[in-house]
């Protein structure tokens, strides 16, 4: 069976994001939220690069999976940042203990 | 053959980035994810950003999860979801089976457009200048978060804390105050 080179970037971005989004709904861990987050991104990185070379555009693919690469490496730091000083200052990193913080 | 064994190599790192007990490995499967996602990126034409994926990705992400974990400590909790196996898995394969169908169902046609591409340089710098300077902003906001990930000021007393402080001040000005008084008693006794 052959399969084109699109279809199987798309398998790998529909992976992906299924992946990220499971790990979306069951991580505790606020670190490991990012991580899933990181993954979700790279799936769509994946698919502006595949949808900008089938579209015969790929430099337009390219310059828009720079900004996703540029907008995910900050919410990774923000979101570490936030976990990290939650820690020091709440002791524990799981959104189920800083759902204390309500109202 | 060797793009699909890319994609299903990268799906496991995915996996074991999630599944991972310790925060460590997850942060280092993650990488590898990167590293495999910036080889398919180069494979798909996409050279510029696969050298960027590359070296932010897996290299400058890594280094800052790593730098994150020490400070925060691993603290490995049970991957117990907060809502229900069956809700998740339920929701999980509802999503990949719409975005298949969405997507697997539109082949594309070739080329869509006949038009000669501009350069990346005219299509990053002219075309999409609006995204640089977003960009910028972004990288600005991430210096300030960087800066708040390597802040080590301590905590605002928080109330028993303030009355504790409080407690043993109060304490050491009694203890003064009684040393004064002893003192005065003795220069007194002294006296003619």
């Amino acid at each position: 069976m052959n399969i084109a080179p699109f279809n199987i970037a798309l398998m790998g971005v529909i992976g992906l994001l299924g992946i990220g989004f499971y790990g979306l709904m069951v991580s505790r861990n606020l670190i490991k939220i990012v991580v899933a987050l990181q993954i979700l991104v790279k799936g769509a990185m994946l698919a502006l690069v595949a949808a900008g070379q089938a579209a015969g555009q790929i430099n337009l693919g390219q310059s828009m999976a720079l900004t996703v690469i540029v907008a995910d490496t900050i919410v990774a730091v923000m979101g570490m940042a936030l976990g990290v000083q939650i820690r020091r200052r709440m002791g524990t990193l799981d959104v189920r203990d800083l759902s204390s913080m309500r109202g | 053959m060797l793009l699909a064994s890319l994609v299903a190599l990268t799906l496991v790192f995915a996996i074991q980035a999630i599944r991972a007990r310790q925060l460590i490995s997850s942060a280092l499967w993650l990488a590898g994810v990167s590293a495999l996602s910036a080889t398919l990126l180069f494979l798909y034409g996409a050279q510029w950003v696969a050298i960027i994926e590359l070296s932010v990705g897996a290299g400058l992400v890594t280094v800052l999860f790593v730098f994150a974990i020490n400070v925060a400590g691993d603290e490995s909790l049970d991957r117990k979801a907060v809502p229900p196996w069956s809700v998740t898995a339920g929701f999980v394969i509802l999503f990949v089976f719409l975005m298949g169908w969405f997507l697997l169902s539109r082949t594309p046609q070739g080329p869509g457009s006949s038009v000669a591409e501009p350069a990346l340089q005219n299509e990053l710098w002219i075309s999409r200048g609006l995204d640089l300077i977003v960009q910028v902003v972004l990288i600005f906001s991430g210096v300030l978060g960087l800066l708040g990930l390597l802040a080590e000021t301590d905590a605002p007393l928080d109330g028993s804390m303030a009355a504790e402080v409080m407690a043993t001040r109060e304490l050491e000005m009694r203890t003064e105050l009684q040393g004064v008084e002893s003192q005065l008693l003795n220069v007194q006794e002294n006296e003619p």
